[in-house]
Order: structure tokens, then C-alpha cells, then sequence
């Protein structure tokens, strides 16, 4: 059965024709083209998807794109303002939190999703919120010390 | 005015030059291919573990609508595998399947959802055969061969003694053997194997993007397999997430993404899934290690016997090498002479391994370091000491069996791991209480910066890179060197710039594409710094050569009296000089646009003796050394283990980017504990039972410690700047550190990998129930 999903996709109003049973994940990259979004599993073990719905980090390997009707989605490529890093991407950027890269976008969502909701977070805040996303290359010393220079960079006005 | 100045960056901390593109999701990898009217591929595997093919039938299959090109075995009867003295291994199953998961059909159809259809709709009659997923019952005597041409299921058995091992045991004043078991363990990348391969009917040429680690040898393989001129091909390799060893050989997943696309007349993309991705694995096999030292009072090794079995898989993949290694990495680390080792792969019915990170050497460095540590212990010896006590003299040397070592920073290594770790102020003093004993334990580990020899001996340079430079006063460097995370185009881009003094942002960097780059030999055996590395600044000092002889002319001045400060050459300090800018120009006038070349060679030297067959397995140009210090927490009451910190000192020879290098070490360390404490692969008749992130348990952040790095730099005579690598050296040493930490703060010895807490939980029973049947406390 097709639908049609309204919802706002990176800040932008969209309206499209999909299948009911079409993943979030699938939408995003197969249909809108946005693949900065990745999968890294077969559902739900690696954190590698992660998007923000209504700012909070969300499996979009585990969401029916038809439950996001009416809400906002937030993607990796939604970060980038006036062409300049968001505060978490520069963070991994300059710390190498990001060595292959293909975690990233998810660690970077969850990130942001936390900055979000949590502009200070501890050390153990950072670890609880990033728990459920897996890297394979840093062993996750850089993508701590990534996180905490994103914080430093957002309270001096960065957006996260 | 401020004295111009080139620019230098080695040494410093540079954030990747393609961490942007990684950080904003613009980095395109394989799967992010999509084009207009691309079909979808499917696998169609093995659900038995050796059997004898009857019929295929996938006639329903083809009738499907949708279904574009199906392909078989019978589309394709040529040999792969990365050893040009094992291709025999088959992109789909013919007569046999010999690993449940193997592959043995696939189609290419309109769209995902097809594609699945026909594969349900695929029948295969098969008889099966009795099936070994263990190196011993594959050994039994009267078990059938896998391959016809290995009889007894022996891939490779390797011997060789070098000194007089029993006269040595003979002559110690203490003998110990241990047994361990390492189980299998997988690299399990983020990225899940893709390929994209598009067929041009109207050219006969193929193009293929594929998540390799090396695209030259994806290419030759494509070429074999499809029976098409090599310069028929062309292979690109996109962003690439990981590899860890897994994407050095030729994967199926390319293969047959080729042959449905010419198939299909079209462009095919094959994206496995996790499961898949575990099946088509590559990992380090399952190591059974008998490791005997004998050694003298004072903590003296005197001689080593090290038998060491591994369970290779159903295909011979890399396996000759990994036993290889296995043994002659024993070499280059401490000063033995007495060494006797004894190595067998074994065919199994599980899928093939290949190259993981520290390909061969970690397995035994556990055992090894292990059992140093409990002798050590025995004679009542400082961990530190008795390592102190087997160094190598200083370098330059060669090992008895014929390996160069040319630096040697492990003797700094431990003195800041143990200074850095507080280990003489708190080792012998373990904390206490609510049941959690701590304890601290050290090792040592080594790896080669590149293997010497090239897997394809073809007589050209081991490296070559190209500079190009235009009008426009930019340089692209061209390299098919392949960048999958570990930061090598950064490494590249600096060594260049550095050469030439000039700012990063100067210079382009393109890799990757077979129809645009030089060839190279690949991401393997921590080659690329150390090869590529001097082959790009043979390059640069090429360029700089053509510019400072224009400069000269320009000037009016000879070029041996021009001064090259990256963006200003100048005759003498008094002169104004000209900019970078000018000196293109003038450069230009001769030739138009420069490109030159540079390249690199290893030495004979360095490519390891003829004293047992196999013996240049292990020749490097340089070898990296670490220690490390870990310390561990061990609740008893649960067996869960904490590891509370870890200090790792790595003698890269040079850091040319301190951040990536810190990023490797703590990525290998890490990867370490991955393979001490949680992962391992399991089966059930064959079939894998961990083929997901939830039963196959890598260390989340929240397992995961603090990690500081040490950088030692020995400066090794040949290295790029004097570097080594970095990026593999670091992670055996992480095991055996653990188990002599557990060792230390509970007396209890873990031979068996991984350490879980079940097992350290019945080690904790076993032990309580020793004391009371012993009436002691």
C-alpha cells in the first residue's frame, strides 16, 4: 500500500508518495537520495543509521518512515551551516573521531542529539549517550575527546 | 616583513585531509552508489557445509519478472585467490559446496525485492559429505579431502629448527609449556562489502567499484575471472569503511557483482548484509599454540618450541602466509637462537580466513608473552626485567633467520609504559575489596612496516607515485595507494607538502582509480607510510628538482645556489626571489604540464633468507615494537573483568602525524581487547551463529577504557622522515597484558581466549573448591 509522507526532512517541507513498509532508512537513502545516512547492520546492533527525529537520536533502521508523519527529521547533511562544520562534525574532524568514517554520521547524530537536549554533558553522559553506536577503528578514546571539544565549541556559540 | 618559511607539518597533529567529506556525509561509498535504472544483487548460498553438488536448478527462478541475468558456477570455471600459488577458490560453487554461506548462485533483478523472490525460487539437490569444522577432525586420517590437490586437509605444514633446541632445553634451569586456544575472531568493518559493477556491452569494458583495501588485485582477479584483457577493466575504489585485513584479498561479492553485470548487459549493485558480510569473513583463524621455553636463572631465554595449528577455512585464501608468519615472527622481537616451530594450516568446512590485522603474529605473541610471564613469575623476576634481559643487542642486526632489524625502540618502549603506568611504586601492591581485586600486567608486541616482497612478483619498483603539475600552480598527487580510514592519503599529501615546503592545501590528492592512478600494491601488511611513503618523496624531490632548475634559469643563478622556501625560491638571502607561482611558469615553458614520478624499492637485504622454505615471510624494511601496561579490575562475585586503563608506547620510528598515529595505536590496542575479552566467532554444524553485533559483542564505549599513547621514535634509517608503522604493531601486545593483569590480581592464569566472565567466574569456583578440599582458606 502507498501513502503519501508529509513531514520536514533536514528543514525543508516534503510531501512524497512511499510504501507503507518502507524503513526510514531506505526513504532516506534509496528514495531521497541522502545517503550520508548508513547501514551497518541488519537491524538495530550498530548505531550507524541514526538520525534525529524532533531531536531525538532515532534507529532509522527500526522506523517505519510512515511513523514520522508530520515530524521533523535531522540527517548528517542538515549540519553544516552557511557551508561551515556544525560544532560536533569539527569536533570529530580536528579530534579523529572519525578515522574510516562510515560510523560517523551516526556517532555524530547521537552527538548532536545530546548537545541538543544536554549543552553540558559529563564524560559518563557522553559514554551512556553514544552507547548503543559501534566503531571499529578509534576505540573510542577520540570520539570522547571529540565530543567534549564539540561542547567547548558549542557553549562559545557553535551550533552542535 | 616576517622571514618566509617552508611549511612543515611532520610531526604535528593534522586532522585528516578527507575528514571533511567523512564528517558531513558527502563521503561516497559503494553502497551510496545509486544510479537511474542500477539492478539489485542478490547471493544465493550453501545451507550445507561440504556437499557434493547434484543439481542447480534456477529455471523458476529466470521466470520471475524482473530477473535480469542469473549466473552459477557453470558461468564460471576459473580459479581466484590472492596467492598466485593457490587461485582455487571459485566466485560461485562448482561440483562442491565446502562452507555453509558459500556462494553458489546469483541474480540480478529490477529491484531488492525481486531479487530476494527468485533467490527463494532457486533448488539445490546436493549429497552431502562428512563435514569438519574443527583443524582435528579434519586431520583424522580417515577424513575426505576439501580439495583434491591437499591431501589430508593440510594446506601448508611448515618446519624449521635453526640452533640446537635440545641441547638448549638440555642446558635451561627452567622448562614450562603452555597450551592456548585463540578462537577465530573477524574484523567485522562498519561497512558492510558492496560492489558496483557496470557493464559497457557496446565497449566490452568493465568498470567495478569495489570496498577493497587493494584495487590491483581486484582487477587482476576480474580479469581471470571474467576472462577479459585486463585493460578491458577499469576499478575504482570509493571512500572505503574499514578492512582491517578482510579487503586485502579479492572478495567474492566483486566477483559475482561482475559476471551478473555482464550478464545482465548493465549495472549491477550487490550490497551483502552484516550476516553475509560475517560469512564472507577473512579473519584470523582459530589457533591452537603448544609453546615451550626454556630458560636460564637469570630470566635468559635459551630456547623456543612453538607448534601451531590453525583452522583455515574451506578455501586456501591467505594461508600459506599467515602460518608463515606465525612463525617467523618469533624472530625480531628478543634475541633467541635455540628455535624449533612446527606449523600446520588446516582446510576446514567453515569459511575461509584471511589477513586480520597483525596477520599471524598476535596468536602466538599471546602465547608467548604468557608464558615469559608465568616463568618469570617462577623465578621471581620483574616482567620488565626478564624482557630487559632478552633484548635484541643494538641494531643493526640480522636474526637468525635472516630478518633486517635496523631500529629498535623497544627498550624505550618499556621504559616509559613502566614509568608512565607507576608500575614500580604499585606493582606487587594490588588494591582490595567488595570482592573486585586489581592487578596490573605488561607484554610486548612487533610487525612489519610492508612485507618486502611483494605478493605479485612482477620486477617493478614496490611503489610509484605521480605529481602532477599545471598552470595553475595546484599538484595533484596520484597514487593507487588505497586510504580505508587508517589516514594514509593524509600521510601522503604531508610527505609531499614537506618535501616541497608548501602548505597542504597546495596539493589534490586522487587514489583509487585504475584509469588515473599509478598502480600500487595495496593496504596490506602495514605497507603504505613506510613504501608509499618514500616513493612520494622520491617523487617530490623530483618536482623539486625540475622547479629549482627553473628558478635557476629565471635568475640567472646556478641551481645549486637556489634556496627553495615552499612558496618563495631565491638566490641567496639578498634576493627577491620569485613565487611558487613564477617558478610553474617558467618550469612550464619547456614541457607544459610536469608530471613526474617516484618511486620505491625494497632492499634484497631486507627480503628475508632461503634458510627453510618460506623463510622470506616476515622481511620487512623496519619493525615497529610496543609495550604495554593494563590494568584490570576483577569482581570475583561475577567474573566480570574492568579494564581500568591502558598505557601503550609504540616505536613508530617517526610520527609523521602524531594524531593518526595515536588514533592507530588506540584503535589497535582496542581491537586487542575486542579479541581478549568478548569476540569470537561459533557455528553450530557449520552454520554461524554469530553472524550479527549482538552475538559477535565488540567492545562498546562504555567497555572501553582510557588509552594513552606513548610515541618512541628509533628513526629507522630507511623509513619515510624515519618512520615505521603504526597501525598493526600494537594489538598483540594487548592480550597477554590482560592475562598477566588477570594473573596478578587473582593468581589465575587464562590460557583460552576470549577471557569472559564465565570463564573467569568458573576459574573462581574451581579455585574456591581447590582450597576447600586442600583444608586451606
Amino acid at each position: 500500500m502507498a501513502r503519501i509522507l508529509q513531514l520536514t526532512l533536514n528543514g525543508r517541507a516534503r510531501s512524497d508518495a512511499i510504501s507503507e513498509n518502507v524503513l526510514l532508512l531506505d526513504y532516506l537513502r534509496e528514495f531521497v537520495g541522502l545517503t550520508g545516512t548508513k547501514t551497518g547492520c541488519d537491524g538495530g546492533e550498530c548505531g550507524a543509521c541514526t538520525v534525529l527525529v524532533d531531536d531525538q537520536p532515532r534507529l532509522s533502521c527500526l522506523t517505519l518512515a510512515a511513523t514520522v508523519e508530520g515530524q521533523r527529521v535531522d540527517t548528517i547533511e542538515s549540519l553544516v551551516s552557511d557551508g561551515r562544520l556544525s560544532a560536533v562534525q569539527r569536533g570529530f574532524h580536528e579530534k579523529l573521531g572519525s578515522q574510516c568514517g562510515y560510523c560517523t554520521p551516526g556517532f555524530i547524530m547521537a552527538s548532536a542529539g545530546l548537545l541538543r537536549r544536554n549543552p553540558r554533558p559529563s564524560e559518563d553522559e557522553i559514554r551512556d549517550a553514544l552507547g548503543s553506536n559501534i566503531c571499529r577503528c578509534t576505540g573510542y578514546v577520540k570520539i570522547i575527546e571529540a565530543v567534549k571539544y564539540a561542547v567547548d565549541l558549542h557553549a562559545a556559540g557553535a551550533s552542535p | 616583513m616576517n622571514e618566509m618559511a617552508p611549511r612543515r607539518t611532520i610531526g604535528e597533529y593534522v586532522p585528516l585531509v578527507d575528514g571533511p567529506e567523512k564528517v558531513s556525509g558527502r563521503a561516497k561509498y559503494t553502497a551510496d552508489l545509486i544510479g537511474l535504472g542500477m539492478l539489485a544483487g542478490r547471493i544465493f548460498r550453501s545451507p550445507f557445509s561440504h556437499a557434493e553438488i547434484l543439481e542447480l536448478d534456477v529455471s523458476e527462478a529466470a521466470k520471475l519478472p524482473g530477473v535480469k541475468a542469473i549466473v552459477t558456477g557453470a558461468d564460471c570455471d576459473k580459479g581466484f585467490g590472492v596467492l598466485p600459488i593457490a587461485r582455487t577458490e571459485h566466485p560461485l560453487a562448482r561440483e562442491r559446496v565446502r562452507y555453509c554461506g558459500e556462494p553458489v548462485a546469483a541474480v540480478a533483478a529490477i529491484d531488492d525485492a525481486t531479487a530476494k523472490e527468485a533467490l527463494k525460487r532457486i533448488k539445490l539437490k546436493v549429497r552431502e559429505l562428512p563435514a569438519y569444522h574443527t583443524a582435528r577432525a579434519a586431520m583424522a586420517p580417515d577424513a575426505v579431502d576439501l580439495h583434491k590437490h591437499r591431501p589430508k586437509n593440510i594446506e601448508r605444514d611448515v618446519y624449521f629448527e635453526l640452533g640446537d633446541v635440545e641441547a638448549a632445553f638440555a642446558a635451561a634451569d627452567l622448562v614450562r609449556e603452555g597450551v592456548y586456544n585463540c578462537p577465530e575472531v573477524c574484523q567485522n568493518q562498519m561497512e558492510m562489502h558492496a560492489a558496483v559493477a557496470d557493464y559497457d556491452v557496446e565497449r566490452d569494458r568493465m568498470t567495478v567499484h569495489a570496498s577493497t583495501q587493494v584495487p590491483y588485485y581486484v582487477h587482476l582477479m576480474l580479469s581471470q575471472i571474467l576472462g577479459m584483457d585486463m585493460s578491458r577493466i577499469r576499478v575504482v575504489k570509493p571512500y572505503v569503511g574499514g578492512g582491517f585485513g578482510c579487503r586485502t584479498e579479492t572478495l567474492n561479492v566483486e566477483l559475482i557483482t561482475a559476471l551478473l553485470a555482464r550478464k545482465a548487459g548493465g549495472c549491477v549493485r550487490t550490497m551483502v548484509n552484516r550476516e553475509e558480510t560475517f560469512i564472507t569473513h577473512r579473519g584470523r583463524p582459530e589457533t591452537d599454540i603448544r609453546l615451550k621455553l626454556g630458560m636460564r636463572k637469570d630470566g635468559r631465554i635459551v630456547a623456543v618450541e612453538c607448534e601451531c595449528i590453525q583452522r583455515g577455512g574451506a578455501h586456501s585464501g591467505y594461508g600459506v602466509v599467515t602460518i608463515l608468519y606465525s612463525g617467523s615472527m618469533l624472530y625480531a622481537i628478543y634475541d633467541l637462537h635455540n628455535v624449533k616451530y612446527i606449523g600446520k594450516r588446516v582446510l576446514t568446512n567453515t569459511p575461509p580466513c584471511g589477513a586480520f590485522r597483525g596477520h599471524g603474529t598476535v596468536d602466538v605473541r599471546f602465547a608467548f608473552e604468557s608464558l615469559l610471564d608465568e616463568m618469570a613469575h617462577a623465578l621471581g623476576i620483574d616482567p620488565f626485567a626478564v624482557r630487559r634481559t632478552n633484548l635484541l643487542p643494538a641494531p643493526p642486526l640480522v636474526t637468525d633467520n635472516d630478518m633486517m632489524v635496523n631500529s629498535y625502540g623497544l627498550p624505550e618502549c618499556l621504559d616509559w609504559v613502566e614509568r608512565e603506568s607507576g608500575w614500580r611504586e604499585r606493582k606487587g601492591k594490588p588494591a582490595k575489596g567488595n570482592g573486585v581485586r586489581k592487578g596490573l600486567g605488561m607484554a610486548c608486541s612487533h610487525y612489519i612496516s610492508g612485507a618486502s616482497k611483494p605478493v605479485n612478483w612482477t620486477g617493478e619498483p614496490h611503489a610509484t607515485v605521480k605529481l602532477k603539475l599545471d598552470f595553475d600552480g595546484s599538484i595533484v598527487l596520484l597514487t593507487g595507494a588505497a586510504d580505508i580510514g587508517q589516514g594514509s592519503s593524509t600521510v601522503l599529501v604531508q610527505s609531499v607538502a614537506e618535501v616541497l615546503g608548501l602548505e597542504l592545501s597546495r596539493i589534490r590528492i586522487v587514489t583509487g582509480d585504475s584509469d588515473v592512478v599509478p598502480k600500487d600494491n595495496g593496504s596490506y601488511s602495514s605497507r603504505v607510510t613506510f613504501l608509499v611513503g618514500n616513493a612520494a618523496i622520491d617523487a617530490a624531490n623530483n618536482l623539486k628538482a625540475v622547479l629549482v632548475a627553473a628558478a635557476a634559469r629565471k635568475l640567472e643563478a646556478k641551481p645549486g645556489e637556489i634556496e627553495c622556501l615552499g612558496e618563495l625560491y631565491r638566490a641567496g638571502a639578498q634576493d627577491k626571489g620569485l613565487t611558487f607561482n613564477e617558478v610553474v611558469t617558467e618550469a612550464l615553458k619547456d614541457t607544459g604540464t610536469i608530471t613526474v614520478t617516484g618511486n620505491y624499492s625494497t632492499i634484497p637485504e631486507s627480503h628475508g633468507g632461503k634458510k627453510y622454505r618460506g623463510a622470506a615471510i616476515g622481511g620487512t624494511m623496519g619493525y615497529s615494537y610496543s609495550a604495554q601496561v593494563v590494568e584490570v579490575s576483577v569482581d570475583e562475585e561475577t567474573g566480570v573483568v574492568t579494564v581500568d586503563k591502558v598505557w601503550v608506547a609504540h616505536d613508530c620510528g617517526k610520527a609523521l602525524n602524531r594524531l593518526s598515529v595515536e588514533g592507530q595505536v588506540q584503535g589497535s590496542v582496542w581491537m586487542g581487547m575486542g579479541q581478549a575479552m568478548s569476540e569470537e566467532t561459533a557455528y553450530h554444524d557449520g552454520l554461524l551463529l554469530t553472524a550479527n553485533m549482538l552475538d559477535y559483542r565488540v567492545p562498546t564505549i562504555q567497555d572501553s577504557p582510557p588509552i594513552e599513547v606513548g610515541i618512541v621514535e628509533s628513526n629507522d634509517p630507511h623509513g619515510p622522515f624515519g618512520a615505521k608503522e603504526a597501525g598493526e604493531g600494537s594489538l598483540a601486545a594487548f592480550l597477554p597484558a590482560l592475562t598477566n593483569a588477570i594473573a596478578d590480581a587473582t593468581g589465575l592464569r587464562f590460557n583460552d581466549l576470549p577471557v569472559t566472565p564465565d570463564r573467569v567466574f568458573a576459574a573462581v569456583e574451581k579455585r574456591a573448591r581447590g582450597r576447600k578440599t586442600n583444608g586451606g582458606a
